[in-house]
């Protein structure tokens, strides 16, 4: 076969798409992408928001919302290494539970107890992983069933922890973290401990998806057995994507503790909210594509939205699920018509421009137009 | 030997897990000094596997297209509502209720299917938003139980033909054509070759966007009657007797147990029949032997991993090893050649 390039001059003096049109054609192109959009859309209901409720706009509420999204957006990130691996997280809300539950009867009154129960929570949370990671690849179940079974158990403990019934909060120390922050900053006023957990976690995750892990993640979330091929592990490679997200169930059991106390029902539906979250931000269900800081954008997008619904007050509250539901289908499907247009090769620089660079066919050849 | 065991299925592992079931339920009941075969044993399991298996063959097909249903919980409860709602106890209004209740199923199941299919969202997007919306407008409209059956309506649930209940064999009358459709007809092979491979299916001239409604529909459908089979039970409507019963993640649980691959293209629904069967004599064994109800969902959640590692680690044993033997579809297909 003759070489593409001496055919078609054109491809080959085509920029590479990092340096093709500056900073700021880049990002606009970017925020076309469903992985970019997300943050499009933050900065929409964000200006939404202050327009219907000014007083949002203010550095002290906002950052105080950032406090209270940080649990569902470390819950997005946890959930995100699992899904762009091309496996699901449904025990997260019940991990959630759990550990919840757990601070609330172990370290009750005793501020000594604050350590060794993190640490043991830390270790539980890791195991739920290891379970559900080595389920899911050793046994060869599907982890839409291997997390199932897995919510079914924790909610089973949970219930035997409890009674069904809420138990008394835990001291006051630990509960700090979830809602407590450092106090008399300028201009904000409190930066939250769960906002810096939040930014650290964030840090964390797009190092940790540059590193080989996360490259060989996305590989196996695309094609697993290629992966496989290549000479990865997929079981240590996705057993430690669910152990990642069952730690950050954990974190998010410990803010959550600050927020919103101990009761069987915290936790409850996170894992819904999280995976919606995740698509949200432009990641395949399926695996294989996503950005893990556009997970974290999917999550504030949804909080804002139900704050933007809560502020407009023009509608029932009754129909926020509704409203909700409309808007995570068009936004998903939204998103799907952008990876498709984002898929297809640019057609605009190997469109032939004129008939002369179009090949000729070999005298003899049937053209298939006389 | 080695041979024997190659040529059993799926479907026919499920069902020998179903009689390893069986056989430790009348065990476990046995200790209790009831009787695992009596009637009214039989037939408490039986009204189980009515409701759940409605939903459980609707999601077998929605799940044999590559998508999935997690809508259904919020349809059973609208259609409950809705259908008691019309009837509101008046024997004459009964057919409009059914109808009614029937035809908004069956609308939100072309929904599904259409979103699904045509905007290309992932099935499990589109019918959680979905139930999002349904759960939406019932909070707004509904407070509390509302509408009532009329007596005759009732006796759907009540009545037996011999020692089974009436909607046993409803929900088997289901299966049944559910079967024959999958076999028989065009849109039935349709949708395993579209959950098989989507792409594939569309270049050999498959429109795929109707089977996806198709399945949708049903399995809106399906869930709609087990809605009214509720009804007929509870005899009021409940807007949240569905998400009560769990009935999303549990027939998906069910379809899966009975051998149908969750990526979709394989699978069939006798083996999703024998994963409720597992469900329902499970569940009334434990209640029976009074197990407390926490170790019930414990015990729920090891049997679905297990049972599924069962059949999961022989999918692939029976695998040909590649250049190895071909087997009789392979000679076929070279013949065909």
């Amino acid at each position: 076969m003759t070489d593409v390039s001496a055919l078609r001059p054109d491809i080959a003096r085509e920029p590479l798409p990092e340096h093709h049109r500056g900073l700021g054609g880049r990002l606009a192109e970017a925020s076309t992408t469903p992985g970019g959009a997300v943050f499009v859309l933050v900065a929409v209901l964000l200006i939404s928001t202050i327009v219907a409720n000014p007083n949002f706009g203010d550095p002290e509420v906002l950052i105080r919302f950032l406090g209270r999204t940080a649990p569902i957006a470390i819950a997005a990130v946890g959930q995100y290494y699992v899904i762009v691996s091309g496996e699901f997280d449904l025990s997260m809300g019940a991990v959630i539970s759990m550990q919840v539950v757990l601070a609330g009867n172990m370290i009750g009154d005793d501020a000594g107890m604050i350590l060794p129960v993190m640490l043991l929570m830390l270790v539980l949370g890791a195991l739920v992983g290891v379970v559900n990671g080595l389920a899911t690849t050793v046994l060869k179940v599907p982890s839409f069933i291997v997390t199932l079974g897995m919510m079914l158990a924790l909610a089973g403990i949970v219930d035997y922890m409890t009674g069904g019934a809420a138990k008394s909060n835990p001291v006051d120390e630990f509960r700090q973290i979830g809602r407590g922050g450092i106090e008399d900053v300028p201009v904000v006023g409190i930066l939250p401990y769960s906002l810096m957990i939040l930014i650290v976690v964030c840090a964390a995750s797009v190092w940790l998806m540059r590193r080989p892990f996360g490259r060989t993640l996305i590989a196996a979330g695309d094609n697993a057995e290629a992966t496989r091929l290549a000479g990865s592990s997929l079981v240590w490679l996705k057993t430690r994507a669910f152990v990642l997200s069952s730690l950050s169930a954990t974190l998010a059991g410990i803010l959550l503790v600050g927020y919103a106390g101990v009761h069987p029902s915290v936790g409850q539906g996170y894992e819904f909210t999280a995976i919606t979250a995740v698509v949200l931000g432009g990641v395949l269900l399926g695996g294989g594509r996503g950005w893990v800081m556009s997970a974290v954008a999917g999550a504030f997008a949804l909080e804002l939205l139900f704050t933007l619904l809560t502020a407009l007050d023009v509608i029932d509250s009754a129909w926020r699920d509704t409203v909700q539901g409309v808007i995570i289908i068009v936004a998903v499907a939204l998103g799907a018509r952008a990876w498709n247009a984002g898929r297809r090769p640019s057609r605009r620089p190997s469109e032939p421009t004129d008939e002369t660079t179009q090949p000729m066919p070999t005298p003899g050849t049937n053209t298939g137009e006389h | 030997m080695r041979d024997r065991m190659g040529r059993v299925t799926s479907t026919g592992i499920v069902y020998g897990v179903l009689v390893f079931t069986i056989i430790v339920g009348t065990i476990l009941t046995a200790t209790e000094g009831r009787n695992f075969f009596a009637t009214g044993n039989i037939a408490a399991i039986l009204t189980f596997t009515s409701t759940l298996g409605l939903i459980a063959v609707g999601q077998t097909m929605v799940i044999l297209v590559g998508s999935l249903d997690l809508s259904v919980p919020y349809v059973v409860s609208l259609c409950s509502v809705i259908a008691g709602s019309v009837m509101a106890g008046e024997t004459g209004s009964i057919v409009p209720g059914v109808m009614i209740a029937l035809a908004v199923a069956a609308g939100i199941g072309a929904v599904n299917g259409l979103v699904v299919s045509l905007l290309g969202v992932h099935g499990f997007i589109a019918t959680l938003g979905m139930g999002l919306i349904i759960s939406g407008y019932m909070t707004a409209n509904y407070k509390g139980t509302s509408g009532s059956a009329p007596e005759p309506f009732r006796v759907i649930d009540t009545a037996n033909i011999g020692p089974i209940p009436l909607s046993a064999i409803i929900m088997l009358a289901c299966a049944v054509l559910a079967i024959l459709m999958l076999r028989k007809t065009r849109v039935g092979h349709h949708m395993y070759a579209v959950g098989g491979d989507r792409e594939v299916a569309r270049l050999s001239g498959i429109r795929t966007a109707v089977p996806v409604v198709v399945a949708h529909t049903l399995c809106s459908l399906l869930a709609g009657l087990a809605g009214l089979l509720l009804l007929a039970r509870l005899s009021v409507g409940n807007p949240t007797i569905g998400s009560q019963g769990d009935y999303d993640l549990m027939s998906i649980a069910a379809v899966v147990l009975g051998g149908t691959l969750l990526a979709g293209g394989k699978g069939n629904i006798l083996g999703t029949l024998g994963g409720v069967a597992i469900f329902a004599v499970m569940d009334q064994v434990m209640s029976v032997i009074e197990v407390p109800s926490f170790l019930q969902d414990v015990f729920r959640g090891l049997v679905i991993v297990l049972a599924v590692a069962v059949y999961a680690r022989r999918e692939i044993e029976r695998r040909p090893a590649p250049f190895e033997r071909p087997t009789a579809l392979d000679a076929a297909l070279q013949e065909a050649r």
